[in-house]
């Protein structure tokens, strides 16, 4: 659906050339929600709006949908984009049109008849659920209201692709929580794709498919949310959690410290209890945490198995059986 | 005061008000777009045009910077090309124009630079022309800065027009330089400061309030 190729934006600071994305190439896949994942200052804002080319790179390929966007003259950018909706942190809603005003600026745009425009808005506006305030104007909304009619706008000309910049970076969690479900719901009603920035780890782990961090202008690794948050060594999975208390562990072969992380199915099922029963261990839990990714359970925990040597050793193959990666930490 | 003067008053009122209004017509027809293009064709701006911006706004500078007395004197071939002659309330619109049009592009200016950028950030990504942002963006989200601005043009003018009267031009300056100031007649003097502070207040109330009514829907 959106296909960077080494895209690199220089600008130009006093005499010298500042890179703020340097060679970025990433694959947003059909129907996924993709986020990009960094601090402010990584380069986040300048990469979604290479996208829509709301900034030009300065090398590189963008490609949506197919369409090489480099290529296009104004007339076709001007199409191209209005396939691409956009939600944005501030919302950036027009303070002179009312809600539906507001929803209707991009239809008017594409050149809708007047009665198409008023049935779609109406649609839009029952989607994320304002039709009650359409004669509003923005600044009797609440920040979340806001967001809703931002989407509602986005949406409107039946986009493809959704890019979203920091949407809910300005609203408080619980507002925040609605927002992404709304856009979970989208994503999954209408098939649309999303590309969204954040700072927040939540809103990758709450409604991203796939995840890409990005430092200082390059993207450190890419792939999907469950699959980097499980592996050890990942930065995402390092940015999302604290490592462990480093202790001291005496090298025994019945005492062993174990590191194990359970995602979905294996979250629900009892492994831990069936390992210690069939096998006649003790798994002792130390540390660990339990949260949601994507709406499955993900679990993270350090415990110390003990037991005869032998049938630990049996335990912890019993665990990769099952296809888990326990991991033995700290032996002194 | 006499009816002749009574009725004198009233004549230069009227001139008054049609150089004030034929001009502010015209100000505002050539100053939006004036301010228009010295806001989008900055470096950064929605078109930028960085070479013709800065020689735009030198042009407006100099125009700005010249006294009004001095440009009715220096522009009088342009006031006899467009008006016919060189004396008159109608002559009197030309300088009255000329003067006012960079005052006017810098108010507008200004007005439009207030607009969140984000704004024309979101209008652009939507796929709009700049014809469609500069209309149904920028120009409705400045409203309320654009109406202050547009009374603050029209006071302006109000006072130029006094000036402008002083040298042929008819109109309430015209009254109180002829009457009120050589005769010493200072009831006719005072006649015409009521009717101008009348005016000036009037406008600037009306301006105020249609500002307050765009801006308590949109702030």
């Amino acid at each position: 659906m959106v296909e960077l190729h080494e895209v690199s934006k220089l600008y130009r600071q006093g005499d010298r050339d500042v890179a703020a994305l340097r060679e970025v190439s990433l694959r947003v896949a059909p129907g996924e929600v993709f986020g990009v994942l960094g601090q402010s200052g990584a380069g986040k804002s300048t990469l979604i709006r290479c996208v829509n080319l709301l900034e030009r790179p300065t090398s590189g390929t963008v490609r949506v949908d197919g369409k090489d966007m480099l290529s296009l003259d104004d007339r076709q950018l001007r199409e191209a984009r209005q396939g691409i909706g956009m939600i944005f942190q501030h919302f950036n809603l027009f303070a002179s049109r009312t809600v539906e005003g507001n929803v209707a600026y991009p239809l008017e745009v594409a050149g809708w008849s007047r009665t198409l425009i008023r049935e779609r808005v109406a649609e839009l506006l029952a989607l994320v659920g304002l039709s009650d305030r359409s004669k509003a104007y923005p600044s009797q909304l609440s920040g979340g209201q806001k967001q809703r009619v931002g989407i509602a706008r986005a949406l409107a000309p039946r986009p493809r692709l959704l890019l979203s910049d920091e949407a809910t970076s300005a609203l408080d969690p619980e507002t925040t929580r609605s927002v992404l479900d709304l856009l979970r719901d989208i994503n999954r009603k209408l098939g649309l794709t999303i590309l969204l920035i954040t700072h927040q780890m939540d809103v990758v782990k709450e409604l991203c498919d796939s995840v890409a961090v990005l430092e200082r202008g390059q993207l450190l690794e890419q792939g999907k949310v469950l699959d980097l948050l499980s592996r050890p060594g990942t930065r995402l999975h390092g940015l999302c959690y604290a490592p462990f208390a480093m202790r001291e562990w005496p090298a025994n072969p019945g005492r062993r410290l174990v590191e194990l992380f359970l995602v979905g199915a294996h979250a629900t099922r009892p492994v831990l209890t069936t390992m210690a029963r069939r096998f006649d261990v003790d798994a002792n839990l130390m540390e660990g945490t339990l949260d949601r990714v994507g709406g499955a359970p993900v679990g993270r925990l350090l415990f110390e198995l003990t037991g005869e040597p032998e049938a630990v050793s049996r335990a912890l193959d019993f665990l990769r059986e099952q296809g888990l990666s326990p991991e033995e930490r700290a032996h002194v | 005061m006499s009816s002749e003067l009574l009725n004198s008053l009233w004549v230069a009122t009227g001139e008054t008000l049609y150089m004030t209004s034929v001009a502010a017509v015209l100000v505002l027809l050539a100053g939006l777009p004036l301010g228009v293009l010295l806001a989008i064709a900055d470096e950064g701006g929605l078109w930028p045009r960085p070479a013709l911006h800065r020689a735009v706004g030198v042009l407006v500078n100099v125009g700005r910077s010249v006294p009004f007395i001095i440009l009715m004197v220096a522009i009088v071939p342009l006031t006899r090309l467009l008006a016919g002659t060189t004396i008159g309330t109608t002559a009197a619109i030309v300088p009255l124009v000329v003067a006012a049009i960079p005052f006017m592009g810098r108010v507008v200016e200004q007005a439009l630079r207030e607009v969140d950028s984000g704004k024309i950030e979101a209008a652009v990504a939507m796929g709009s022309t700049h014809a469609q942002v500069i209309l149904r963006v920028l120009i409705p989200e400045a409203r309320a800065s654009l109406i202050r601005g547009l009374a603050l043009m029209i006071i302006s003018l109000l006072g130029y027009s006094a000036m402008a009267g002083a040298v042929g031009g008819g109109g309430l300056g015209d009254l109180a330089v002829k009457y009120g100031y050589m005769r010493f007649r200072t009831d006719v003097m005072l006649g015409c400061l009521v009717v101008l502070l009348v005016l000036v207040q009037l406008v600037q109330w009306l301006g105020d309030r249609l500002a307050a009514r765009f801006e308590r829907t949109s702030s």
